[in-house]
């Protein structure tokens, strides 16, 4: 650990600090149908995709509505997506005229991105033509995205009205969430990416004759497009298979910044769009507070057990100076590689730029442990709101059972229909996570996925489902996931991690929607200061961690332990 | 439940145009008219033919050039066409025993113990460009040896090749093995 490295890390979160206002407030206009800059450019295009799609801009949806107008929306995108997946050999763009790809492959990787997972079971750069990576991959990077901010705006509303019957028009929030928000920006990184050094081409790859004499083939194709939207809309699916590891995909420690800028950018923002909407700016603040304290504590823990070295390999000659380097590029070093090891999982971004299956026991034991959590920090775009915005909700309930008070946020009072959809959805996690979890590790034909034996081995697989439940996306790639069983049960778990959590927590807006707003008493437990975050990242820790305990402990913990003995499986 | 069919798939398709066709599409044209060599992989020619990426590591064998860190790229190591990392855990077996033969290949090399981590590590791509400069340093005697060089010049041209942080803060300080194989040969010369 250096203070060059501690230096890195701050600079990183600073900048962000600095857009959450200013994007935040832009959000919160798009999100309230406002007009914006853009409006005199996308405006006729917005208003003719409504009257091509037959959408009546004025009608409002009811939580039911809304929910099943989400749930149609990615069941469409991901039956397109499957199909599209399993015949590219007969489409056009397929340069490298690869197959299609096996129906359990293309059902996992279809759910993988219409969630917001983009887990890859796939080798990018091995498996996909252009047209999957383009009219497929990319679309729904954008669609997934605009999906999770459209159902944490409807959430939003259901605190900033009084007595509704409706949350907003899903189609309406979608389009603008893609149009206002995700499509400009993209635009503008994907030509940053561009001149970094990110690839953007049409062609598929160029063969180099190397200085002695071989051949060396070099994949190419429209990277820095792709990338853009895979970190704004903290989807993780990388053009490559290595992700933001490969230097096509992240050149330069600027490239890096920007890469995590990017994925940490919208998720701040649209809590202190929350903020702005509900008319409580200071709330917003204080749920980006509770996030940052846990984000940054998770990141300075990566760092400090990655820069310490594998000491079984300290022990066979290996200088342990530069840390950790299985896995590691050398431009980023451990610094760079933590904050990203960090943010990716306390965001549901699920990209890296280092292999977490090589990090040390209490290295990888974070990214596992953040994604546990819920995905809250500040988690998916809109994702993370939504989550963050539960566990709010149940540490008033807990605060409320203390002193006796009917719990009480932003002037809706949180009863007992609230509290059991929010424990329906909390627990939806656990169940997914650690049930696959002991099911594949009594299987024989699970287990014979796995990359490294012993408690490492566990790692992997709990990790597997820990990101699949999650919707985060990223791996620790011992594991051979390119199995059946695994695309079939890591398809469930996403499935479970999106659609059996927020239809629950869309139940909640629901009711939270149709109560009267109240205004605060001398009584109310004020949820915008400093007390109310603490005790919310203690709700975070214990419901959303401690249940995880046990099998950290016989994995991660087990495996940090088992290196300090010295002992390799 | 059909009255949503019809916003769904028009959606789709539509998105499907406008993200997945013309956005892609726009980025190449504007990238490939003003900025060509990084849009098509900021590649390295040499007397017109194209000898590598400067963003790609390279495979380098030869005692007459500096290594670069070990791969797990298959079937050949630095193979550009599949990035891949090792994944193996620290606790690993394989991870021991690979990293116990490179100590010995470095050894048999004339590289003097503690070896710099990267020198016996893979990277996360499998690609890495890069080296440590203690593992360029490292190599400095081996490469003066085999061409015939004082190990001074080669001693210097290491350290001109060397790119620190930028603004001395951002990224790590680091050697492009393939650029300074390449100032190597013009060094030679």
């Amino acid at each position: 650990m250096t203070i060059t490295g501690w230096l890195q890390i701050s600079l990183l979160f600073l900048a962000v600090l600095l857009v959450v206002k200013p994007l935040g407030l832009y959000m919160a206009r798009v999100s309230s149908g406002e007009r914006t800059f853009l409006s005199p450019v996308l405006g006729r295009v917005e208003s003719n995709l409504y009257r091509l799609a037959g959408i009546d801009t004025g009608r409002e949806q009811s939580w039911r509505a809304y929910v099943t107008a989400m749930l149609i929306f990615s069941l469409v995108g991901f039956v397109a997506l499957y199909a599209l997946l399993r015949f590219q050999a007969s489409l056009p763009l397929n340069p490298q005229s690869f197959t299609g790809m096996s129906p359990d492959l293309a059902f996992n990787t279809a759910i993988s991105f219409v969630t917001n997972t983009n887990w890859q079971n796939y080798g990018g750069e091995t498996t996909l033509s252009h047209l999957s990576q383009m009219v497929g991959l990319t679309v729904q990077n954008f669609l997934s995205a605009a999906t999770g901010m459209a159902l944490a705006v409807a959430f939003t509303r259901a605190f900033a009205r009084s007595k509704a019957a409706t949350l907003g028009n899903f189609w309406v929030d979608v389009t603008r969430a893609t149009l206002y928000v995700l499509l400009p920006l993209s635009i503008i990184v994907a030509l940053v990416f561009v001149a970094m050094g990110l690839p953007q081409t049409l062609d598929a790859s160029v063969t180099a004759t190397t200085l002695e004499g071989a051949n060396q083939v070099i994949s190419l194709g429209p990277v820095a497009s792709q990338e853009a939207i895979k970190q704004l809309g903290t989807n993780g699916g990388g053009f490559f298979n290595v992700n933001a590891a490969h230097p096509f995909e992240n050149p330069t420690a600027w490239s890096n910044y920007l890469n995590i800028f990017a994925m940490l950018s919208i998720s701040a923002a649209l809590v202190y769009a929350f903020g702005q909407m509900v008319g409580n700016r200071r709330q917003g603040w204080a749920l980006i507070s509770a996030m940052a304290v846990l984000l940054i504590s998770g990141v300075a823990f990566i760092y400090w057990a990655e820069a310490q070295g594998n000491t079984i390999l300290t022990a066979i000659g290996v200088d342990p100076s530069l840390g950790n380097m299985e896995g590691k590029e050398i431009r980023f070093g451990q610094a760079m590689t933590a904050l990203y090891a960090g943010v990716t999982t306390g965001l549901s971004n699920g990209g890296v730029n280092g292999m977490h299956g090589s990090l040390t026991g209490l290295g990888g034991l974070v990214p596992m442990f953040l994604i546990q959590l819920g995905e809250v920090l500040p988690g998916g775009v809109g994702s993370g709101l939504y989550g963050m915005l539960v566990f709010a909700l149940l540490s008033v309930f807990v605060a409320g059972l203390m002193v006796g008070r009917t719990p009480e946020f932003l002037g809706k009072k949180i009863e007992g229909r609230e509290m059991k959809f929010a424990m329906l959805a909390v627990l939806v996690l656990p169940l997914a996570i650690l049930g696959f979890t002991a099911v594949s590790a009594m299987l024989p034909l699970a287990v014979a996925s796995i990359g490294t034996a012993g408690p490492h081995g566990l790692s992997e697989i709990l990790y597997a489902y820990t990101s699949a439940a999650g919707n985060n996306g990223s791996a620790f790639g011992g594991l051979s996931g390119n199995t059946p069983w695994y695309n079939t049960t890591l398809g469930l778990a996403m499935l479970l991690g999106r659609f059996a959590y927020v239809v629950p927590v869309m139940a909640i807006a629901g009711s939270l929607a149709a109560k009267v707003k109240a205004p605060g008493s001398a009584g109310t437990f004020p949820t915008d200061g400093p007390l109310f975050v603490g005790l919310l990242i203690g709700i975070i820790l214990i419901l959303g961690g401690l249940q995880f305990f046990p099998a950290l402990a016989l994995g991660p913990i087990a495996d940090h332990l088992a290196m300090l003995a010295g002992q390799s499986f | 439940m059909i009255n949503h069919l019809r916003p769904a798939i028009t959606l789709i398709v539509a998105m499907t145009a406008v993200t997945g066709i013309a956005y892609p599409l726009t980025i190449t044209g504007i990238a490939q008219a003003v900025m060509p060599a990084q849009a098509n992989g900021s590649l390295i020619e040499k007397d017109g033919a194209v000898i590598g990426s400067a963003l790609i590591g390279q495979g380098f064998t030869s005692d007459r050039y500096f290594w670069p860190r070990p791969s797990a790229t298959g079937p050949e190591p630095y193979n550009a066409s599949t990035s891949s990392g090792s994944s193996l855990g620290t606790t690993s077996i394989k991870l021991k025993e690979r990293v116990a033969a490179d100590v010995t290949r470095l050894e048999a090399a004339g590289l003097a113990m503690p070896h710099p981590a990267d020198a016996v590590t893979t990277s996360g791509s499998g690609l890495d460009p890069h080296v440590s400069p203690a593992f360029a340093e490292a190599q400095v005697a081996r490469v003066a040896q085999a061409r015939g060089l004082h190990l001074e010049r080669v001693s210097d041209l290491v350290q001109t090749m060397t790119a620190q942080r930028e603004l001395g803060v951002i990224g790590e300080p680091r050697v492009n093995v393939l650029e300074l194989n390449l100032a190597l040969d013009a060094l030679a010369m």
